[in-house]
């Protein structure tokens, strides 16, 4: 009678995953809020002083950022596969994908790091050794910085919560956790680590491409 | 009286165990409810202590008590207590998780490990927030206004606003925790327009703390970062724009107005039937005003911001939504008034503080009016005005509101009556003591006393001494039901299974329920409002 797979505060297995679903579809929501506040305050001072924005933006490492775009859009793609080979019991195949979408997660926050490092080298960093780019107004060309640094290090803590989950069940699935218990946590993840992709989709053109 | 025998009452939630680790790591909603109740009364206490300081400070119009670097702490661990640390979890947290899952007939929330996770973070928010305040001590106001936050207060204020940061994700827990119980744990037969009024207001109340929650996150992040680092986000010498804060504060602080008001009217809904022994009038309306208030709670904000050098056409737009907000609110108003036509009311304690709730909160949500007009609000803004006004709706109407339920809801908490001669004392002299220290304020306000000020002109001083009586009175009927309440449990739980003859689900399991709530899934038929049909077990018909 009793299902091992279902908490004890559900009926049957359909209302765990409804309320699994739901809980995850409002948890992105006030995600949607945490970083919309943040878009916000940014849009408002771009508009106040597009001018020493757009000055400031092009010393920002465009091909580091494209090139992390790419790695956090094929990690959806391993993502997404890993979501659909949960349910089928395909035990090594999850573990793959979900193994892949560690090492590109990986990957992304590697090349974050280099280029905070080359941001570092030449003198972007507010309150430690900012220099403003010429013709820029000082105070908001170093307020393009620290959005940039807020915005992107707001995200990268995404990534890496969202890393430390998907190698916990990578590991799960090799150790040969039942399979079908796994596949709802795996989709819930994936829902998550879709959301960081899209948050950086946003971010790449806001903070590279000001023109 | 229907009494049960012995066997039944071992199994009570309260017997699951006795050591503190039963308790600290119990995934039970009724036991996570009681860990709340604990720390929200012990920071309850604490700024309660803060209020009664600054009101015998004020005894004198040079300030009797402590200098005025230290009348600015106490004003800001009040209103940073007492907003963060109270009223956004009283109702919700303690009320809410016990009744929550009961009201829709369920063994418990969706999520219980993120129920217990969300009482932790909250503890460790109130004893980061608490550090702050003791140790260094801040004096920015719980409202951390820009410049002054960030350029010249003490460091202290970064801890604050990470206690604040760190309370605010059980805020969301919790919220998200209610959500997702209301649309997927309701029992067969529980229908949305069957759902009890206090379920409508604790959804709505649960919208408003996912949504507005992140962005206070998010602004108590720049506001530290602009803090630590000296960069100036809203620092105008630097670029910044120091109305932005405000824009984002008041995004999430007006809304969480709603998130402390929301749940009082829906334990209001709740008592105000069953004592008036008439069907809910309006039902429908009541529960969909609580959405309403929701949705126009985020759409407000500029009302604090009339004189802070915001566009006039702006200020126009955001008085004109201010006034609707009105709308639904005297929906409900109106509603329970017609509730109490032809019934029959019984005057006791939940009743009193439910009809003290309706009479409070419709002068604060009137003077609210004043206020949300452009040209009265140059005149009282940062006034005692101001300081009334809002008092009368989260004291005269949230306090009132979580009183009169711990009262009405207590037989099924713990499983033993309050004494009534004692509740109905204390609920009156709350009312007395309520309105002598706050209706004062409305005049010296409006005379002109700024408030956070530690000193006034001499002619201000009747109307504060005044005040400050009230407070005292305040103070002992805010003592007395936390005596009562605790001495009650000195007897064995013998309550009733439904001792005000009420028809909510909740009071068809034991007072108090078992741990899985219902020994048998319970049976809907109808709302929780149907007082005309008298019910088997009521003890009002024979
Ligand atoms: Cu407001």
């Amino acid at each position: 009678m009793a299902d091992a797979l279902l908490a004890p505060q559900f009926e049957d297995r359909a209302q765990q995953h409804e309320s699994a679903a739901l809980g995850m579809w409002v948890f992105l929501t006030s995600e949607v809020m945490l970083f919309g506040g943040l878009f916000t305050a940014y849009t408002i001072y771009r508009t106040l002083y597009p001018h020493d924005f757009a000055a400031a933006s092009p010393r920002l490492y465009e091909s580091i950022g494209a090139t992390n775009t790419a790695i956090l859009i094929v990690s959806s793609l391993t993502m997404a596969l890993a979501v659909r080979a949960a349910p089928t019991g395909a035990r090594r195949a999850t573990t793959l994908w979900l193994s892949l979408t560690v090492l590109l997660g990986l990957a992304f926050l590697g090349f974050k790091a280099l280029e905070y490092g080359l941001d570092y080298t030449e003198h972007l960093v507010p309150a430690v050794n900012f220099i403003p780019p010429p013709g820029a107004d000082p105070g908001p060309a170093e307020l393009f910085m620290v959005f940039y640094f807020i915005m992107t290090g707001l995200h990268a803590v995404h990534v890496t919560c969202g890393i430390a989950m998907i190698a916990g069940l990578a590991a799960a699935s090799a150790r040969r956790r039942p399979i079908e218990r796994l596949a709802n946590t795996i989709e819930m993840t994936g829902l998550y680590w879709h959301l960081v992709d899209m948050i950086w989709i946003f971010l790449f053109p806001l903070l590279y491409l000001v023109k | 009286m229907t009494t049960l025998p012995a066997a039944v009452r071992q199994e009570s939630y309260l017997a699951e165990g006795r050591t503190i680790r039963s308790w600290l790591l119990s995934v039970d909603h009724k036991r996570i409810a009681i860990l709340y109740l604990v720390a929200i009364t012990g920071l309850f206490v604490i700024g309660g202590f803060a209020a009664m300081l600054i009101r015998v400070h004020l005894l004198t119009p040079q300030g009797a008590l402590v200098s005025k670097e230290e009348y600015n702490r106490l004003f800001t661990l009040h209103g940073t207590t007492m907003v963060w640390f109270f009223l956004i979890p009283s109702i919700p947290t303690v009320l809410g998780n016990f009744l929550l899952p009961l009201m829709v007939g369920a063994r418990d929330l969706a999520f219980p490990r993120l129920n217990l996770a969300s009482w932790y973070v909250f503890v460790a928010g109130g004893c980061v927030a608490m550090a702050a305040m003791f140790a260094g001590g801040v004096d920015t106001g719980w409202t951390f206004y820009t410049p002054y936050s960030t350029r010249f207060a003490s460091p202290a204020v970064v801890l604050l606003l990470l206690g604040i940061f760190i309370a605010g994700f059980s805020s969301i827990f919790t919220g998200l925790n209610f959500i997702v119980t209301t649309h997927t744990m309701r029992v067969p037969g529980l229908t949305w327009l069957r759902l009890p009024l206090f379920v409508w207001s604790l959804y709505a109340t649960s919208l408003v703390l996912v949504l507005a929650t992140p962005v206070l996150a998010i602004v108590l992040v720049l506001l530290g970062v602009e803090r630590l680092w000296g960069v100036g986000i809203f620092d105008p010498a630097l670029g910044g724009d120091p109305v932005l804060f405000q824009h984002l504060f008041w995004f999430y602080s007006h809304p969480a107005v709603y998130i402390m008001i929301l749940p009082g009217m829906g334990v209001v809904s709740e008592i105000i039937p069953c004592f008036a022994r008439r069907p809910i009038f309006g039902y429908r309306f009541v529960a969909m005003s609580s959405l309403a208030i929701a949705v126009l709670s985020f759409l407000v904000w500029g009302h604090h911001m009339f004189v802070s050098g915001q566009s006039i056409y702006a200020s126009m737009a955001f008085s004109i939504l201010s006034f609707l907000v009105a709308v639904p609110s005297a929906i409900k108003v109106f509603n329970w008034t017609f509730t109490l036509r032809k019934g029959t009311i019984r005057l006791r304690t939940p009743m009193l503080y439910a009809l003290g709730f309706v009479g409070l909160f419709t002068i604060g949500g009137l003077t609210g009016l004043f206020v949300a007009s452009l040209p009265v609000d140059v005149h009282v803004h940062d006034t005692y005005f101001i300081i009334a006004h809002f008092h009368y709706i989260m004291v005269g109407g949230a306090v009132m509101a979580y009183l009169g339920g711990m009262h009405f809801w207590w037989p099924k908490i713990s499983g033993r009556m309050y004494p009534e001669g004692w509740g109905v004392f204390s609920a009156v002299l709350m009312f007395i003591g309520f309105n002598l220290t706050f209706f004062p304020q409305f005049i010296l306000g409006y005379e002109g006393m700024p408030r956070r000020y530690a000193t006034y002109p001499a002619e201000f001083q009747v109307l504060n001494v005044l005040s400050t009586a009230g407070a005292s009175i305040l103070g002992v009927a805010y003592v007395a039901p936390l005596v009562y309440f605790l001495w009650s449990l000195r007897s064995p739980p013998t309550a009733a299974p439904n001792p005000w003859g009420a028809r909510g689900l909740e009071w068809q399991t034991t007072s108090p329920p078992p741990p899985e709530n219902f020994v048998a899934p319970p049976i809907v038929a109808d709302t929780p409002y149907d007082y005309d049909h008298p019910a088997p077990e009521d003890p009002t018909h024979g």
